[in-house]
């Protein structure tokens, strides 16, 4: 692996792996509500801030919904913001994740995942963000600590890239990432600082006639979130969809540029493909059961079985042509989801990853696993099952049962 | 002569299977949850028609050890539940139990708009100045200057003077007290069910924990102690200076007062309405 610029390296969770890139990420404005599993980054950030090692204005506001709030209106004065939440904390954003979106404030936001009540349970599942998926947020997805490190550093340049301007969260399974500590190489304050550059505002026209940064700036007036009725409304909209479209390639480019400097790759960005090149039966999933995943393909592959894995590493934007591209030639594909859509025909990431290969003059057999719902653990021998169960899909020439569960009493 | 019981006098009010609690040692919710019993099974209260609600936050707990219909609801929103219990049935007697976090930060519109409308239920807050369960970070009754995760300096925001905003939105009973004046506490808790509007007592919790460690008082005994020594019995004294300080801690009973309860109005004007009187 290349290693372009000297790091150093630190033992850290995945929440304090989330506090150190925004420490170095120069970010203004951080305002947070307490909530498990994403507590640690906040606390350890309000440290930075206390010990005047950052230059940002911080506050623990009442509710996630203040936090968020808060955030949005500090991003549309120019500011660059962050803030942190999980289950019911980002349930309660909701109003305020649409109008974030909305308003093209590129707020970034990291997410310890975690099941949602009723009943009430504090750990990892991706009920809360898949909840979220048309909320306008680019949504990355990390599988180990340092990826949630590298992640939060590129998100604030997607985010704020000017033909972006979309807000961004990142995401961490609970538990699993934010608790479990790991080695994590991170790059010097300057890199990052440099990397992630000043924010950029794109030029707007005004009422008066001016062209201005597009910023709330009491010398340049303007009026953010405005009444759209009717006739207005619907474009908005369709903008946020081009500019989804703009973040594939954003997504691609940051991480390329930064992979240069730490010399660390996560696939194209968007999609981080293994032994998928011949794969007859594959995997697709979301964070750090890739980590489990990957163990299991190994294992088969030294078994001769050309099994392979697909992480979406971005779920928003959805990566349509890659999926294409890298699961055209899979025989029969696992779908893996987290959460479940309930009275729906499986799970979300199920729902995205067949309706992109439906087009496909040959298509794999695609099936969907529900796992892992409130924090229930999933071994490599119900990940080896799954691969079982493809192979039987391929020798019977038919699906059975499309949609099934991990690990379940029933 | 020994006698040999089979059980505790007071287990009928608790979920044995729920035990051991989660509660830390030093921590005050066991005092507060065993007054709340004492001050049922004292006024013989009947177990069926008697709701318990809470919210997150390390009293939350309390709705699941209790051994009567309750229920443990998302961050703020016991207040919220509780007023659709009373209002679908308002001969239930509804006991919130919570946190001041809970009930100030992320609850505190529900927390004044009950208030406001003098629904009959009942809030029993543990304060405890900080969010115990989640770590310790600042809250809405944080100190001056107190020492959280989130505040390693101290803390900057004022505090809310819980028994002044209760008093000022409208509550009908309104009293403080510490987890040292357990028989005060539990008197107070029994003219707390026996009103009818909304009532609220703030009890004044150790959290040696997760709160104390931070403050200089790293067991419960010397969080008690500094209870003991600063607080000051004043009842019906005005609640805008019921002050919380390192040397002052004004409790007891505040508001005491009787007006229509929202159910009572509600049931009232459906009443007119139906018999045509109000139109």
């Amino acid at each position: 692996m290349m290693k372009s610029v000297e790091q150093k390296t630190l033992a850290l969770n995945g929440n304090e792996a989330v506090a150190y890139a925004v420490k170095q990420s120069d970010v203004d404005v951080v305002a947070a509500y307490p909530i498990t599993p994403q507590t640690i980054i906040v606390e350890r950030f309000s440290e930075y801030v206390a010990n005047g090692e950052v230059e940002t204005a911080f506050v623990c506001t009442e509710s996630e919904h203040s936090a968020l709030t808060a955030c949005l209106a500090a991003s549309l004065t120019g500011a660059r913001t962050f803030t942190a939440s999980a289950s019911a904390g980002l349930a309660l954003m909701h109003e305020m994740l649409f109008v974030t979106s909305g308003c093209r404030a590129p707020v970034v936001m990291a997410i310890a995942n975690r099941a949602l009540s009723a009943p009430i349970n504090i750990h990892g599942d991706q009920s809360d963000t898949m909840a979220q998926r048309d909320s306008g947020w680019i949504q990355i997805y990390a599988e180990n600590a340092q990826e949630v490190y590298d992640s939060i550093i590129q998100a604030f340049r997607i985010a704020e890239h000017p033909d972006v301007l979309l807000p961004a969260m990142v995401c961490l399974d609970g538990f699993q990432l934010s608790h479990s500590v790991e080695n994590v190489n991170v790059l010097p304050d300057e890199v990052v600082k440099k990397f992630v550059g000043v924010r950029q505002y794109p030029m707007v026209l005004t009422h008066e006639g001016k062209m201005v940064p597009l910023k709330l700036d009491p010398e340049n007036p303007m009026t953010m979130g405005p009444l759209a009725f009717p006739n207005y409304y619907f474009e908005f909209k369709r903008q946020q969809e081009e500019a989804m479209k703009v973040a594939l390639r954003v997504i691609r480019e940051v991480h390329d540029e930064y992979a240069k400097i730490s010399g660390r790759s996560y696939g194209d960005g968007l999609l981080d493909s293994y032994f998928l090149e011949d794969a007859e039966i594959a995997i697709v999933c979301l964070g750090s059961t890739a980590g489990t995943v990957k163990t299991v393909v190994d294992e088969l592959r030294a078994e001769g079985i050309k099994a392979g894995l697909l992480r979406m590493r971005t779920f928003r934007p959805l990566p349509v042509d890659g999926i294409k591209k890298v699961l055209g030639h899979v025989k029969a594909v696992a779908v893996m989801d987290k959460s479940m859509s309930f009275g729906g025909f499986g799970g979300a990431v199920f729902h995205e990853v067949r309706h992109a290969l439906y087009d496909l003059d040959k298509k794999p057999f695609v099936v969907n696993y529900i796992y892992g719902l409130g924090g229930r653990d999933t071994s490599p021998m119900q990940i080896r099952g799954i691969y079982n169960d493809l192979q039987e899909i391929l020798a019977k020439g038919r699906v059975e049962t499309p949609v099934k569960y991990v690990g379940l009493r029933e | 002569m020994t006698e040999t019981v089979e059980q505790h006098p007071l287990s009928k009010y608790l979920r044995a299977a729920m035990m051991p609690h989660i509660w830390c040692a030093g921590c005050g919710n066991g005092i507060i949850l065993n007054a709340f019993v004492h001050a049922l099974d004292e006024l013989q209260i009947n177990l069926d028609k008697l709701v318990v609600v809470s919210g997150i936050g390390c009293i939350g707990r309390a709705a699941g050890y209790i051994n009567v219909d309750s229920f443990h609801t998302t961050h703020g929103r016991p207040i919220a539940f509780a007023t659709g219990v009373k209002l679908a049935n308002s001969e239930l007697e509804v006991v919130v139990i919570s946190g001041d976090g809970d009930l100030f930060a992320i609850g505190g519109n529900h927390f004044i708009h009950a208030a406001r409308r003098n629904i009959g239920i009942k809030v029993i807050c543990a304060n405890n100045f900080n969010y115990g369960m989640t770590g310790g970070q600042v809250g809405p009754t944080t100190p001056l200057d107190a020492f959280t995760t989130t505040t390693p300096y101290g803390n900057i925001e004022h505090p809310f003077n819980l028994v002044h905003l209760a008093a000022a939105a409208g509550a009908t009973y309104v009293a403080r007290w510490t987890t040292l004046h357990v028989r005060m506490l539990t008197m107070s808790i029994k003219k707390l069910l026996q009103r009818k509007g909304f009532s609220f007592i703030e009890v004044i919790s150790p959290c040696p924990e997760i709160y104390g460690r931070h403050n200089k008082m790293r067991t419960g005994l010397e969080m008690m102690e500094w209870f003991k020594k600063a607080s000051v019995i004043s009842n019906f004294s005005d609640p805008a200076k019921a002050e919380i300080t390192p040397e002052r801690i004004v409790i007891g009973e505040f508001v005491d007062i009787q007006k229509p309860t929202y159910e009572e109005l509600l049931h009232n004007k459906m009443a007119q309405i139906m018999k045509g009187e109000g139109e």
